[in-house]
């Protein structure tokens, strides 16, 4: 028996920050102490805050430790696990009041979240299957099969109104429904997981995958008992090689419990579930092109209908969930459909994960209640922009998404209002800009990934974003005419009308989101030949105020392609012609002498 | 795995364990005085019999936790007990057999130990 639990984060952010050396010093260190059988140490997925990584929390006290260096460690286990002081100094800050240590759950990272999705994520060990058994685990499972008929599962799912956590925020009980219904005695049907995550900048599934497995596997399995499958397929990026790996150690502990296999708990219900990797390609997270890889054939998309539900794979009626989707359905099993309703909005009812990118400070993963507006997200829970810099845009839905300006920073966040201001909800990634961001270099940037990840198949996708982006270029580089701004966006619609699948028909948005709200700064760079964040190399430069300039000669040492020149103790003057705008010069300078205009 | 009583039964045997990580705030509180004067006094049996005692019965709303010098070294091992509503029982010089007799009367059935507090050592009178 344990009289402590010390929980290091395991998930890829805090991996990639050395949390396994940390767990492997932690077990030394406390074998030296002898507290090997009190102290428990768990390998647990994502707490949330992947800025602050490696993070490591030591229950029942519930510190919150962050950062940890391995030569903290020592003093952690003969201070805090041997004799019970905790190391205020390396707490994570936000928790240490002058009143003492408060809990996590108070702070502003935490307070206003909500974790449904995400509730076992950076609780249980996600390789050990008793431990999701020990938080309900399977029971929601248990209870489908033994009380339920399987249309109830599904009126219960259409209830709760989840809807699609993917992007596209379809119903997920009337996916459900029809693949029982649309074609009557099908021999096969499938249940299939999208897992794979490709938006730049977003890791949620990723983090459902590595931190709570097990819930994928349990809300598939129901899913099949409510549309008569017997076979899943998890599609899940070869990217995310601990997400495989803790995958595929919960399909074998579940297939030894007899979770997954022949005739669950004695009811005569079949159901196992496969791996399938995916090698990264974006359009594989469309449905169709999806299902198309599975088969083994290249990841192109085909015509709907038939939809998935009629005629998928291997022209069986399937399901295709996200697993954020996934992750919500057993919960809504055992708490029932009237507790999700609960929260929300009319129309999207319960959370969102969000993975928080960019100018932020709270860099990570949060989960929030539909209807938080973008400010308590950016401000409350972010803890906003670093360095004092003012909020410019932040965009959802990443290369399919647009930007929300500040102007429409109280929208209450659910698919409905993003679709009315030109966004979407996307699967989730939450990338912040701020006022050194260019918003047509972010367009262009957007734009570069799609050119990239259009499979080629329709001509207007293929031909079209890479002559989109073109006409970015154009632009950034200060050859822009008024007359393009009206020809990207006609080019723009045309796009978006003409192509077949999701990632042509969504290429355009950042390009239309961006002209929609930020229209004049497209003008600057066409007009004034300016950009005014700074950001496009052509158009800006970096000079040296001679006034402010000491002469101490650091920026000329730093500059890799010697444009400054001067001498000590006398203002420095840099060649324009010699300059690349590296920006070296201005992180060394320290009298702030150095400008970009 | 055959019924859902088998899936109950480890649930059960693992909510001790996964029990701990959501730091209760509202039970009781066991706390162990654990510094260096309370160590060299023999406080660790004594507060491995209390945990493994909590763990055993599943007596979820209970935490045990060690905290660091109370003050009064020459009484360690110190035991105190925070129950909500109540106020705070100090067992002093607990052993392991003490520790026992403490978890079997006061932390499972409610009723302190009179004769191992504080305020029935000579320190009260």
């Amino acid at each position: 028996m344990y009289r402590s639990n010390v929980l290091v984060c395991g998930g890829t952010g805090c991996s990639s920050s050395g949390s396994k050396l940390i767990i492997e010093t932690l077990q030394e260190e406390i074998k030296k102490n002898g507290l090997e059988k009190e102290v428990n140490v768990v390998q647990t997925g994502c707490f949330g805050l992947c800025a602050l990584g490696p993070i490591m929390i030591v229950y029942p006290e519930g510190s919150y430790y962050s950062m940890v260096k391995v030569e903290d460690i020592p003093e952690i286990v003969s201070e805090h696990l041997l004799k019970g002081r905790v190391v205020q100094r390396l707490l994570y800050q936000e928790t240490v009041t002058a009143e003492g240590v408060k809990s996590l759950r108070d702070t502003d990272f935490y307070k206003k979240q909500l974790r449904v999705a995400l509730r076992n994520c950076g609780v249980i060990n996600p390789e050990v299957i008793d431990e999701y058994i020990a938080t309900d685990g399977y029971q929601a499972l248990g209870k489908v099969l033994t009380e339920m008929q399987p249309q109830e599962v599904i009126d219960v799912v259409l209830k709760s109104g989840l809807r699609g956590r993917g992007g596209g925020g379809f119903p997920t009980g009337r996916k459900w429904d029809l693949a029982r219904k649309l074609v009557p005695n099908a021999p096969q049907k499938y249940v299939c997981c999208n897992a794979d995550e490709g938006d730049p900048g977003a890791f949620m599934d990723r983090s459902v995958l590595e931190g709570d497995p097990h819930v994928v596997l349990e809300a598939m399995a129901i899913a099949g008992y409510a549309i008569g499958a017997t076979q899943g397929y998890i599609y899940v990026r070869a990217e995310y090689p601990i997400a495989v790996k803790r995958l595929e150690i919960a399909i074998e502990q579940a297939r030894e419990y007899g979770l997954l296999g022949k005739n669950i708990f004695e009811t005569g219900f079949d159901f196992d579930v496969d791996i399938r990797l995916g090698a990264g390609a974006f359009v594989c997270g469309e449905e169709t092109a999806l299902m198309t890889s599975i088969e083994g054939n290249r990841g192109e998309p085909r015509p709907r209908p038939p939809f998935p539900a009629e005629a998928g794979l291997w022209h069986a009626p399937t399901i295709l969930n996200n697993v954020e989707t996934y992750a919500n359905v057993p919960q809504i099993i055992l708490k029932g459909a009237e507790w999700f309703a609960a929260m929300g909005t009319e129309k999207s009812k319960g959370t969102k994960v969000f993975a928080l990118g960019g100018k932020i400070n709270n860099t990570g993963l949060v989960e929030i209640p539909m209807g938080t507006t973008l400010r308590e997200v950016l401000y409350e829970i972010g803890g906003g922009i670093p360095n004092g810099k003012k909020f410019k845009a932040a965009q959802t839905g990443g290369p399919s998404g647009g930007c929300i300006p500040m102007e429409h920073i109280d929208i209450p966040i659910d698919y409905d209002n993003l679709i009315s201001i030109g966004s979407m909800m996307g699967s989730g990634g939450l990338i912040v800009m701020d006022e050194d961001n260019c918003m047509v270099d972010i367009a262009k940037f957007f734009l570069q990934f799609t050119v990239d990840e259009s499979c080629g198949k329709c001509t207007p996708c293929r031909v079209g974003t890479k002559r989109l982006y073109e006409m970015l270029e154009k632009i950034t580089s200060g050859k822009g005419e008024l007359a393009d701004l009206d020809k990207m966006e006609e080019l723009c619609h045309y796009i978006k009308n003409n192509s077949l699948c999701g990632l042509g028909q969504t290429a355009p948005n950042p390009v239309l989101s961006t002209l929609r709200f930020f229209r004049d700064e497209y003008v600057a760079h066409v007009t004034e030949k300016r950009c005014p964040a700074h950001v496009c190399k052509d158009l800006m430069q970096i000079k040296i105020i001679a006034e402010k300039c000491k002469g101490c000669t650091a920026c000329s040492r730093v500059c890799p392609v010697g444009a400054i020149s001067g001498t000590v103790k006398n203002p420095h003057v840099i060649d324009q012609k010699k300059c690349i705008k590296c920006g070296a010069c201005m992180e060394k300078c320290k009298f702030g002498a150095i400008i970009k205009e | 795995m055959k019924s859902l009583a088998e899936l109950k039964a480890i649930k059960e045997k693992m909510q001790g364990q996964v029990g701990l990580r959501e730091g209760s705030e509202d039970g009781t509180r066991v706390v162990v005085g654990m510094a260096t004067c309370g160590i060299a006094a023999g406080a660790r049996p004594v507060l491995k019999v209390l945990a493994d005692f909590v763990q055993e019965k599943g007596l979820a709303n209970i935490t045990v936790t060690q905290t660091g010098c109370i003050g009064l070294c020459q009484y360690e091992p110190i035991v105190e007990v925070y129950e909500p509503g109540k106020e705070k029982v100090t067992y002093i010089k607990v052993d392991a057999d003490k520790a026992k007799t403490i978890a079997e009367q006061h932390l499972a059935r409610g009723q302190a130990v009179q004769e191992y507090t504080v305020s029935n050592s000579e320190l009260a009178k």
